[in-house]
């Protein structure tokens, strides 16, 4: 058994039996993030805080949420939006920070492949947080079937019919997804399980393997320069602050992240407040009906871009390209084949491939929501093919770059 | 340590839990299937004779909709061979029956009478009065569910010779 002495204090009676200065020093004290960043390395909080938002205000839907076809609308759009004391606030911070996380999610991804923040041992750190990203969007998705709207069941009908897998006919498999040959009670329920607790839990535990992986390789900075963090640690250490190019994750580097969380929650209660519709499709507040599609279905803003790459082909074609584009991100490391990780802008052709690429999945998102109609069916194809080509040139030109 | 004792009991350790998750794996799909009474539900049974010409009905038939359009004389006359063969006869007149999602992702199409056409708003499919795709991307033609003919009537659910033979000739899935 190990040695334990008289406490001399509460905190020397807990650090004997937990270890917590030793947490306390890997995670905080001495976990060290270099000077040379900016405000964009404060995502990765803002988004810690965004998913602590929607757990908070989730537990609270749930409380008076009922998962059965017949009373799940009613009991979200009268008991919690008109009986339940603050119902709507719970509802409004649910739902624009399910549409907010994804802002936060690709502004976090696109600064990733600016910086080549998925190179030289951060490989994991970009893998998992893919892993973090279709988990998110299995969460958003299933979130949305449980209002039981009209958006709702058409969502959940066309995307479980993805599954039937275009010309190979699997509809014995989107039967078994949805416990029924269409969305009814069993569909509800099992996503609402999914929903509160196995895709949580899933995340919850991406979360830990996202931050394990950055543990080792720290996170990147402004000039991808490799920094050998026990020399400039031991500097800071020394008390040469000024000279060391790392600082200590916390009290000090978190101050500023938490700053820009701040600036983020004022974003984010503004929009709660006074501009929640825009999370809120009026479409869904029209209960769900097997009989009746709505005009024009589309899915959150956050899905457009893949939705436009699977919309302009036939289906099984259709089916191929959307598939292409749910996995090819995962493989961005393997495929940029230069061993520079600098600033796409120090890159030549890479900038032009970034700037291309962030541009043409704007475009990609606007098609989607525009009906498929004459000249937008077409641009919506081009963007498609625009798409594919530019994941084809990656490993050409990025194999063309000279090292920098 | 490879052939000693803690070898054999991490392998009978790796039996008894593969054996165990096989058989986990094997409830939890079963359990994830559609109940005996989902299953069961029902058929339906339609009259034929209530129906007016180009006007579309849409009946329901396990939770989908089912499309009825009684045929005009004009309609029969623009008819080819393959349109004929979608074509479900009861008491000598025509009618298209088909489940009412396109074949693409499953959205219901709308029905223009005048144009005698359907159009899918999700993706901007097209199917003409028989069901047929007139403009991509739904892969084929509106599925017929199974019938069966009977006097005035036609049941949904079961299958009659004139839909097996449909089947087999491929008009529909």
């Amino acid at each position: 058994m190990a040695h334990f002495t008289k406490a001399t204090s509460v905190h020397d009676w807990v650090n004997q039996r937990l270890g917590i200065d030793t947490v306390r020093r890997v995670m905080a004290t001495e976990y060290w993030i270099p000077k040379n960043i900016n405000f964009l390395w404060a995502m990765g909080m803002v988004l810690a805080i965004t998913f602590a938002l929607l757990l908070v205000s989730g537990i609270f839907l749930l409380m008076y949420y009922q998962p059965n076809v017949n009373t799940a609308f009613d009991s979200v759009n009268y008991t919690i939006m008109r009986e339940v004391d603050f119902g709507w606030l719970w509802r409004h911070i649910h739902g624009v920070a399910a549409s907010v996380v994804f802002l936060v999610i690709y502004i976090h991804m696109f600064t990733g492949i600016y910086y080549g923040s998925y190179k030289k041992g951060r490989e994991l750190i970009w893998i998992s947080g893919m892993l973090l990203f279709v988990t998110f969007s299995a969460e958003a998705f299933s979130g949305y079937m449980l209002p039981w709207g009209q958006m709702s069941y058409w969502a959940g009908m066309v995307i479980t019919n993805l599954f039937s897998l275009g010309g190979l006919h699997a509809d014995g498999i989107v039967e078994w997804i949805r416990g029924d040959y269409v969305p009814a009670q069993a569909f509800l329920d099992r996503f609402f399980m999914l929903h509160v607790l196995l895709l949580p839990l899933a995340i919850m535990g991406v979360i830990g393997l996202h931050f394990g992986a950055l543990r080792i390789p720290h996170v990147n900075n402004q000039d991808g320069e490799e920094i050998d963090f026990e020399k400039e640690a031991a500097k800071y250490k020394a008390g040469d602050k000024k000279h060391s190019k790392v600082i200590a994750f916390a009290n000090d580097f978190m101050s500023k992240d938490m700053f820009v969380v701040g600036i983020f929650l004022i974003f984010f209660f503004y929009l709660v407040f006074f501009h929640y519709d825009f999370a809120m499709d009026p479409v869904n507040f029209d209960p769900a009906d097997g009989l009746k599609t709505p005009a024009h279905i589309y899915p959150e803003w956050y899905f457009l871009w893949s939705y436009e790459i699977l919309r302009p082909f036939s289906t099984n074609i259709g089916l191929m390209a959307f598939g292409f584009a749910q996995v090819i991100f995962f493989l961005l490391p393997f495929l940029d084949r230069s061993p520079n990780a600098i600033p796409a802008s120090r890159r030549g052709l890479f900038a032009v491939w970034f700037w291309l690429m962030l541009i043409d999945m704007i475009v990609l998102t606007a098609m989607g929501k525009l009906p498929p109609e004459g000249i937008f069916s077409s641009i919506g194809f081009y963007a498609a093919l625009v798409f594919i080509g530019l994941w084809i040139a990656l490993p050409i030109i990025t194999k063309l770059e000279k090292k920098a | 340590m490879k052939n000693g004792r803690r070898g054999f009991m991490g392998k009978a350790f790796g039996a008894v839990a593969g054996v165990g998750a096989v058989a986990s794996l094997y409830a939890m799909k079963k359990s994830w299937d559609p109940l005996p009474s989902v299953r069961s539900a029902g058929f339906t049974t339609l009259d034929m004779s209530a129906y007016k010409e180009n006007e579309l009905v849409v009946e329901k038939w396990r939770g989908k909709p089912i499309f009825v359009l009684k045929k005009t004389a004009e309609m029969l006359a623009k008819q080819n061979d393959a349109d004929k063969a979608r074509d479900i006869l009861v008491n000598g007149e025509h009618y298209m029956v088909c489940i009412g999602l396109c074949t693409h992702l499953g959205c219901i199409p709308g029905y223009d009478s005048k144009g005698e056409s359907f159009l899918c708003a999700c993706h901007g499919g097209m199917y003409d009065f028989t069901g047929m795709v007139t403009k991509a991307p739904p892969p084929r033609g509106l599925d017929i569910p199974p019938f069966k003919i009977d006097g005035n009537k036609l049941v949904l659910g079961e299958e009659g010779p004139e839909y097996k033979k449909m089947k087999e000739t491929g008009i529909t899935l």
